[in-house]
């Protein structure tokens, strides 16, 4: 494949109130790589910050964007740096590497990092994941060829994975942001989901 | 710093008014990979190995699973040495991934496995990939598998009993021949023919040692790497994926195969009802 796709929800809660419906949990750090990061949010906001000021820093000093899998290696050794007081953040790097093929890494919360053709993290995340290791990664499923999927079947994929989340999960709702990575730049889709 | 010294600037000073004004430099933020590889951001005035208890006591509400749980195993042999793991990293009780690599390649004559916390041994390994290195250039030969793994266990007894989990196997080929170390975080290291980390060990030690001889031929050595891996994934719930087997010869590794372990079940079953 060569696009990736990654979608968050948009609200803010805490236990049983919800602060805003219009957080997008997706930050784009270049034109070809976006982090998600859900957790403690001010954790999230921290880290995006200093990975901004990192990801600066490397371009003043090598005249270059950082690629995906490099920004994927910083952040681990950024998170392991923190192992005695850790960023209480589950994150996801998701973009296209040198070749142009998409790639997802995901990372612990102390940086243990690996990259996975899909992944959900978050509050519904056990939900999701069977769902994508299904209709993703094919798993359990008898006798099917696999078939390269289409960038309009996975956007709708992940509508669908969001509005089962928000179905039956508390925390899940109100709104997904949608970006699609390709070579020719990132867009941004808005859905609405239910707001209760 | 230098330019500091010369303008006669006494940073010591500095640092410590600023810690006991803000509980942290403002650049604590910034300091890790790229400015200080040998401190950690740690919570001021707080103990890290009280503080990180919280994080790992199941009974507390801010309990942060990190990737732990696996099963593997080394064995040295007549040619060399045989590195088998499996593949599975659990969150608590969720399997986070099927896909995760356990052996680290440190160099292309050392392998490093990963048992315990999967950040904790990915880190340190690799940073122990560059104190090889340093000493490769120091002294224009290759470290020796005794001192490799004497490196990391030093460094990792700093840290002794602020929560780090890290059980690895340093595996190599140097000029006293096979080498296999077992290094963990609470300071150990031993060395020996066979060995097990992880979770899942118990189960890989009954099958390894019951078919394990100093004379095997390299393809009965990889097949009992194998089924040792393949038996400890039945029955541990934290062991599972894949098997990825390496083989350490004089020349360097050389990685094996990766065969998933639903795909051995039926072979090992086809096998037995053959009998």
């Amino acid at each position: 494949e060569d696009f990736v796709v990654v979608g968050s929800d948009t609200r803010l809660s805490q236990g049983f109130s919800i602060f805003t419906r219009d957080l997008p949990k997706t930050y784009k750090l270049t034109t070809s790589t976006v982090l998600g990061a859900c957790g403690f949010h001010g954790d999230v906001l921290t880290l995006t910050k200093v990975l901004n000021a990192r990801l600066k820093m490397f371009e003043h000093e090598h005249h270059k964007k950082m690629t995906t899998s490099e920004i994927a290696a910083m952040l681990s050794t950024m998170l392991y740096h923190r192992r005695f007081f850790p960023y209480y953040v589950y994150n996801l790097i998701a973009g296209l590497d040198e070749e142009g093929k998409g790639v997802v890494y995901s990372f612990d919360p102390v940086g243990s990092y690996g990259s996975d053709g899909y992944r959900a993290r978050g509050s519904a995340a056990a939900m999701l994941q069977p769902l994508l290791d299904n209709q993703i990664g094919l798993k359990n499923q008898q006798n099917v060829q696999r078939v390269s999927l289409s960038k309009e079947k996975v956007v709708n994929l992940v509508k669908d994975v969001f509005i089962s989340a928000a179905e039956r999960d508390i925390y899940t709702g109100d709104a997904v942001v949608v970006h699609v990575i390709t070579k020719d730049g990132t867009t941004t889709e808005r859905f609405p989901l239910r707001r209760d | 710093m230098a330019l500091a010294d010369v303008c006669g600037l006494k940073t010591n000073q500095l640092k410590n008014s600023f810690l006991s004004d803000f509980g942290g430099s403002s650049t604590h933020l910034l300091d890790d990979a790229l400015t200080s590889t040998t401190n950690f951001t740690v919570p001021y005035g707080i103990d890290p190995v009280e503080s990180l208890k919280e994080f790992t006591n199941p009974k507390s509400d801010v309990k942060i699973h990190f990737d732990h749980g696996t099963t593997t195993l080394a064995f040295k042999f007549q040619h060399g040495v045989i590195v088998a793991v499996d593949s599975r990293a659990t969150a608590g009780p969720s399997i986070e991934s099927q896909t995760v690599k356990k052996v680290i390649e440190i160099n292309p004559y050392l392998l490093g496995t990963m048992a315990g916390g999967a950040a904790d041994c990915a880190y340190w390994e690799r940073v122990l990939a560059r104190q090889c290195r340093i000493y490769e250039l120091r002294n224009k030969e290759r470290i020796s598998v005794a001192a490799a793994s004497k490196l990391l266990a030093n460094i990792v007894y700093n840290y002794k009993g602020m929560g780090l989990s890290m059980g690895t196997m340093i595996c190599g080929w140097d000029k006293r021949g096979p080498g296999l170390y077992y290094v963990d975080s609470d300071g150990e290291r031993m060395s020996n023919n066979i060995y097990s980390v992880g979770s899942g060990s118990v189960y890989a030690y009954g099958v390894l040692d019951s078919g394990y001889r100093y004379d095997l031929s390299v393809e009965e050595a990889i097949d009992l790497g194998r089924r040792s891996i393949y038996h400890a994934t039945h029955r541990d719930a934290y062991s599972g994926g894949v098997v990825n087997l390496y083989h350490m010869k004089e020349s360097g590794w050389e990685f094996i195969s990766q065969t998933d372990v639903f795909d051995l079940h039926y072979q090992y079953k086809a096998e037995k009802e053959k009998k």
